[in-house]
């Protein structure tokens, strides 16, 4: 199954939600809809799930035109953040509602429900109600229920958000295996850049109702299109300054500059907008090539093996991600080093330009 | 599991005393008529179990037993699903929810005796809007002061206009209690509106549900000042329900006895009655 979005737009009372889309989601891999709170990841899912009408374009599965069609006949399935699960039915039921629906012979359904809830770890949970059980077994209990469907395309609205940790790292490192091989279009809508690489397959980056990257996720993360991408797709949130390129060097208005090497030297003279990932901006110098930045410590975080620094360089703020531990003290002077060669040039239109 | 604490009775015993003096010492003076035979002046003579032995062997408590079930029966057969049907009509959000809760409520603020004044003008024949219209417009012929049948349809629609909103409002409010999740569940499981009512709305409106069906099973079982005053028990005895019977055995004949007997059989009937729907209608909840 292929499932295509063309120019699909959305729109609630004159605003709108979802700009013209085009898409072409596959199965065989995860597709994940990365994008933060609000860029539109859940109206977009409930635009392909048929849960919301399109103000216009059109969706297909395969060739078949869906647009029109209600949610009831698409055959899809959708995991939410919290748990959807029927609170007066058990376990059993909840995973067999819809191959009930859909008519199914006992003996297969009974033979479906078990294989979902032996590959989940549900089977001993089958005779139980949902509120009898943990917060990750409700979860697993919906998905249980998105896979003994087999349906054509499978929804999960980050799915992970409510669990703890643990869980999280579980259950993700199980769902690329739970949907391999299955041919369903599966759909998965994250805030964490993390998620998305830890999934792989291929990622479109989200932002305000539209789709301004869509590709492989480990190119899309090397090689971000636009300046907006570029934020979506790094936590921390990657570092962003405005630079004048003057002949082979750029400079900051704070005064710190460097040799442009590659195809950033290549480029016009003008503004331009430069992007390094935190983890490029480090206390230590690890080559003499590096750029020094001396800026004041703000913010200081330590997370177990890596520590992080929150510092202002003129009129910007950076943040410098590291391995180990590293001394900070708010508010002094401190020196970082950018790895220059790591940086992304955009032009003041936010294209990537080198 | 269960625990018992002996120290909780302590606890519980001020609102004893309250239940005592407001429900026990009344119907204890109603125990103590029904013993007892007076023929005014303070003067009693004791008669034992005879007037509860009266009271059940009587053809005419039968009728009025019988009619009081017959009456319970079809207010609730028909209250019941129409009040879910105009329950799962009514708009969900928007402006026009406060119009209709507004509407729903209006026959219920009304006093009873109001509400069975209102109908017999409206159902007069010739006289009442309705019945002019129904007999002289129409041609059915239609009067409920001489018809059993016109009575019986009279004073069962008069019920419906007036209670239907209670059941209403009780299942609106387990509706609109459901998350538009349950409903985005059902639609991906490919649920027909029919499986989205029997297995998402109803199970919801359970609860609601059995409180609604009891509140009309006790109200329209000692239901009293409508028909009283609509029929006032007529044609002959056709709408003679319980409490009516009751009260033309009380203070019409003055008798003490039989009357309080039959009020205590009345009582009872009505508290097994709702004891048998109470727990037939939870019985699966406790899995």
């Amino acid at each position: 199954m292929v499932l295509t979005l063309k120019d699909a737009t959305k729109s609630v009372r004159g605003i709108t939600h979802i700009k013209p889309t085009t898409l072409k989601l596959e199965p065989g891999h995860f597709n994940v809809l990365l994008g933060q709170t609000g860029s539109g990841k859940t109206s977009l899912i409930k635009l392909m799930a048929g849960l919301d009408p399109l103000a216009s374009g059109q969706i297909f599965m395969d060739d078949q035109d869906v647009s029109r069609l209600s949610t009831q006949k698409r055959n899809i399935s959708l995991v939410h953040q919290f748990f959807v699960n029927y609170p007066h039915m058990t376990v059993f039921d909840n995973i067999a509602s819809p191959l009930r629906v859909a008519g199914m012979a006992k003996s297969e359904i009974e033979g479906r429900v078990q294989e979902a809830a032996d590959i989940l770890q549900l089977a001993p949970m089958l005779k139980r109600r949902p509120q009898e059980l943990s917060g990750g077994q409700q979860q697993r209990c919906a998905l249980a229920r998105a896979i003994a469907k087999e349906s054509r395309a499978v929804f999960l609205d980050e799915p992970l958000a409510n669990l703890d940790y643990k869980l999280r790292e579980e259950l993700r490192e199980q769902l690329p295996e739970l949907f391999a091989g299955r041919g369903a279009v599966v759909v998965y809508a994250t805030s964490e850049p993390e998620e998305a690489l830890l999934l792989g397959g291929k990622t479109a980056l989200m932002d305000d109702g539209v789709v301004t990257q869509f590709g492989m996720t480990a190119e899309i993360y090397r090689k971000p299109d636009n300046l907006t991408a570029a934020r979506v797709f790094s936590d921390p949130p990657i570092n962003a300054a405005s630079i004048i390129k003057t002949g082979q060097s750029a400079h900051m208005e704070t005064g710190v500059s460097w040799t442009l090497e590659g195809p950033a030297a290549a480029l016009p003279d003008g503004p331009y907008t430069v992007a390094v990932r935190p983890h490029h901006v480090t206390p230590v110098s690890a080559s003499t090539r590096d750029v020094v930045m001396d800026g004041t410590v703000l913010v200081t975080e330590l997370s177990g093996s890596e520590s992080s620094a929150h510092f202002q360089l003129g009129e910007d703020g950076w943040v410098s991600l590291a391995h180990g531990v590293h001394p900070y003290e708010i508010g002094e002077s401190h020196r970082f080093y950018m790895d220059a060669s790591q940086a992304f040039y955009f032009a003041p239109d936010g294209r990537l330009v080198a | 599991m269960k625990t018992e604490n002996p120290k909780a009775w302590f606890f519980v015993l001020p609102v004893l005393l309250l239940v005592a003096f407001n429900a026990l010492v009344p119907i204890m003076t109603v125990v103590n008529y029904s013993v007892q035979e007076t023929f005014g002046n303070n003067v009693f003579f004791w008669q034992g179990l005879d007037w509860f032995e009266q009271i059940l062997r009587s053809e005419r408590f039968h009728a009025a037993l019988g009619r009081q079930f017959l009456f319970t029966f079809l207010i609730l057969i028909i209250e019941v699903p129409l009040g879910v049907i105009i329950a799962l009509s009514m708009p969900r959000k928007g402006m026009w929810v406060p119009v209709c809760l507004v509407l729903m409520a209006l026959p219920m603020l009304i006093p009873w005796n109001v509400v069975g004044a209102m109908w017999n003008i409206f159902t007069l024949p010739n006289i009442g809007l309705l019945g002019y219209f129904l007999n002289d417009v129409l041609g059915i012929s239609y009067d409920m002061t001489q018809d059993p049948f016109a009575a019986w349809v009279t004073i069962i629609t008069m019920d419906v206009w007036h209670w239907t909103s209670l059941v209403v409002l009780l299942s609106y409010a387990g509706l609109v209690s459901i998350p538009d999740a349950y409903y985005q569940a059902a639609k991906i499981d490919g649920a027909s509106p029919w499986k989205v009512f029997r297995y998402i709305q109803l199970p919801k409106m359970k609860t609601v549900l059995t409180i609604a069906i009891l509140l009309r099973f006790m109200d329209s079982f000692n239901i009293y000042t409508e028909p009283f005053v609509l029929t006032g028990g007529g044609p002959g005895n056709s709408t003679t329900l319980l409490s009516i019977d009751l009260v033309k055995i009380a203070l019409g004949q003055f008798d003490l006895g039989p009357a309080a007997a039959m009020s205590l059989i009345y009582f009872a009937i009505t508290l097994l009655v709702s004891w048998l729907f109470y727990t037939l209608m939870t019985k699966d909840d406790g899995q």
